[in-house]
């Protein structure tokens, strides 16, 4: 199952993504995807490193799944998480331009 | 109200400090998380589903209008233009980040307000009728004792790692505003044959996974024991509840083990063994306390108002204001206004920075100052007098807080759920916004009447549906949001813990099982005085399991 790795920034609490880098971004979009259980595996202790020098707290890997050819957070807390609050579409990294994609193109003329 | 003296402000002060120093060093990398993370808790700061989330203490839901502008300031500064009222009298920010948050502590301190003891396994604020001070029922005004024991209670050595969190609450009247019975201590102001004031004392109450009605366990305990005798309880706690199961560490389960009759044999043999060591309550130390919360100087007025009566005449919307919002002062020609924070559609217990200094400004005009934080998530001007009322009706339209549905279906609790909340298994606001959407607050809500729909995203039940006269419980089940529906539940002098009607329903169909469940109510009832609870009472779940799970298409089962 493809896994992506998440956390929050220590120093303002935002929710962050592992890049293909290893390092740490607020745009779910930019965020590396692992696709098996030794990738999610290494990653995790990059990020367990990036813990440990106070960077974010609290990474753990998250299942996301292919819907219209975008990646998306399988279970609805990391969706929500990923976008921001459903009943605040101002707030959040939806209001930024940051959050999962989850429409399908129109299709062609 | 209560003002700080040199040592409250000395204190507070001091935690400031303490934090700025401790958030500096998690900066630095001096302290873990593992480190850090009880000193933010004790703090108020929690880390939530999008950021940190700050929670701030009203003490016994009480406010000034300064109070108010530096909670807007904040909310405008250093947050995103909002916060939210809960369902334990505090507020909560969103969206703070943690460098911020000493500065935010230090703006809280210079108005006496803090965020001390809003999260841990300790005595967490303290909190008491809403109507505090104001009530026309009221028998004692519950504040001067809900302040003694924030003050007791405040980083007290031996109560400050219990086994798990500790609530307490302050009835001041017969009509429970408070929930006393859903608290881990329940207090309800009373008084002897003598005239002399006391309490009597509740204990093992709470929600969550396993939710209790509070036992009694004093019919009348004098004032001067209030300290020494919470002190016994809580001491019997920290000694035999439960730490190996953090499931089953609060006093409720103790209680519970024990038996309602052993755990007051245990409470009093340690009151009595302790002969009120250093906790006496000396009058006039209760007195000098009181003294912060005496009435404001009110003008005996007529107890009917022609500017009033005028305006219901003429204006419906008014006229159903009054009806849902006002309630009865202790002083004639005055009355208690409650702000629905429940707009039709809106978020339960939200108020934007606008609106916190609106309320600020008609609290300051018009109510002596005063402001009230309850726990249904809305806010109350204490002391309007009536001929008032329609110029403060027009303030509160004017910010989209004269909605009339204060007690009504509409006036829903909700904890902020999966939206914001880390814990939570399913979304509650959107469920709320749908209900209030569909009931609004129109001639049909007014015709159902007093019905309070309570709703908590996971089994913690912070939006206390157990206690709901309809109860839903939102859960996560193979990936979806399902609710759970309870019927009959009560949280006032009537408490009860509701009854799960069956399996539960997909957010798709929560809505219409509700209206179900309404008008099942609205079928059964003797009449329009029978508020759902009674006719609940009277003729049981059968018809209600019968309507949802039988005759409808709706359940998921």
């Amino acid at each position: 199952m493809p896994e992506l790795i998440t956390a929050n920034r220590l120093i303002d609490g935002v929710v962050i993504f592992q890049s293909a880098d290893r390092g740490w971004v607020e745009d779910f979009s930019q965020a590396a995807i692992f696709a098996d259980a030794e990738a999610t595996k290494l990653a995790m202790e990059s990020a367990r490193e990036a813990e440990a020098r106070d960077i974010l707290i609290e990474p753990y890997p998250i299942i996301v799944e292919l819907r219209n050819g975008h990646y998306v957070p399988r279970a609805l807390r990391e969706a929500i998480r990923a976008t921001g609050p459903t009943v605040r579409r101002d707030l959040g990294k939806q209001a930024l331009g940051l959050a999962p994609i989850i429409a399908q193109h129109p299709p062609l003329e | 109200m209560y003002r700080y003296d040199e040592f409250d402000a000395a204190f507070v002060n001091a935690r400031v400090d303490q934090f700025r120093d401790q958030v500096q060093r998690r900066v630095t990398g001096e302290l873990t998380e593992e480190q850090f993370r009880p000193h933010r808790l004790m703090n108020g700061l929690y880390l939530q589903l999008h950021a940190y989330m700050l929670r701030i203490a009203v003490p016994y839901g009480t406010l000034n209008s300064t109070q108010m502008r530096k909670l807007a300031y904040l909310a405008r500064r250093y947050d995103r233009g909002y916060g939210h009222f809960t369902t334990r009298q505090n507020l909560q920010f969103n969206w703070p980040t943690l460098k911020d948050v000493p500065d935010m502590l230090a703006e809280l301190a210079s108005v006496e307000m803090h965020a001390i003891q809003t999260s841990g396994n300790c005595i967490r604020n303290v909190t008491a009728d809403h109507f505090a001070g104001a009530a026309a029922d009221e028998i004692a005004d519950p504040r001067p004792y809900a302040e003694i024991m924030r003050q007791w209670s405040s980083l007290h050595p031996e109560f400050s790692f219990l086994p798990r969190k500790f609530k307490i609450a302050v009835n001041g009247g017969p009509q429970d505003r408070a929930a006393i019975q859903a608290h881990d201590i329940g207090l309800q102001m009373a008084r002897n044959d003598k005239g002399e004031i006391g309490f009597i004392v509740y204990v093992g109450g709470g929600l969550g996974r396993t939710p209790m009605i509070g036992h009694k366990i004093r019919d009348f305990l004098p004032e001067r024991d209030l300290l020494a005798y919470i002190d016994a309880i809580l001491r019997v706690y920290n000694l035999e509840g439960r730490r190996d199961n953090k499931y089953k560490a609060r006093i409720k389960i103790m209680v519970h083990e024990k038996g309602v009759e052993g755990a007051r044999a245990a409470v009093e043999a340690e009151f009595a063994a302790h002969d009120r060591q250093g906790l006496d309550l000396p009058p006039g130390e209760v007195a000098r306390i009181r003294a912060y919360f005496a009435p404001p100087p009110l003008l005996v007025k007529n107890p009917v108002s022609d500017r009033v009566e005028r305006r219901k005449a003429k204006d419906a919307n008014f006229a159903a204001f009054v009806g849902s919002n006002i309630f009865p002062h202790k002083s004639p020609g005055h009355a208690i206004v409650t702000i629905s924070l429940k707009p039709i559609g809106g978020v339960p217990g939200d108020a934007s920075a606008d609106q916190m200094d609106a309320v600020a400004d008609l609290a300051e005009e018009f109510s002596h100052d005063e402001l009230r934080v309850s726990h249904e998530q809305n806010l109350v001007l204490p002391h309007v007098a009536l001929d008032d009322l329609p110029a403060v009706y027009d303030r509160l339209a004017s910010v989209g807080l004269a909605t009339h549905n204060a007690g009504q279906i509409s006036d829903i609790i909700a904890c902020p759920g999966l939206d914001y909340c880390a814990l939570a298994t399913a979304r509650s606001i959107p469920v709320a916004q749908r209900l209030s959407e569909h009931f609004g607050d129109g001639a049909r809500a007014r015709d159902i009447g007093l019905l309070k729909i309570k709703i908590s995203g996971c089994i913690n039940a912070c939006g206390h549906h157990h206690v709901g006269h309809i109860g839903i419980l939102g859960l996560e089940r193979a990936g979806e949001e399902t609710y759970q529906i309870t019927l009959g539940g009560s949280g006032d002098e009537r408490a009860s813990i509701g009854q799960i009607t069956g399996p539960g329903f997909s957010s798709e169909n929560v809505v219409d099982a509700v209206e179900t469940v309404v008008a099942t109510y609205m079928n059964h009832r003797s009449g329009p005085a029978e508020d759902f609870l009674t006719t609940f009472r009277r003729v049981g779940m059968a018809p209600f399991k019968e309507a949802l799970y039988e005759r409808s298409a709706g359940a998921d089962i």
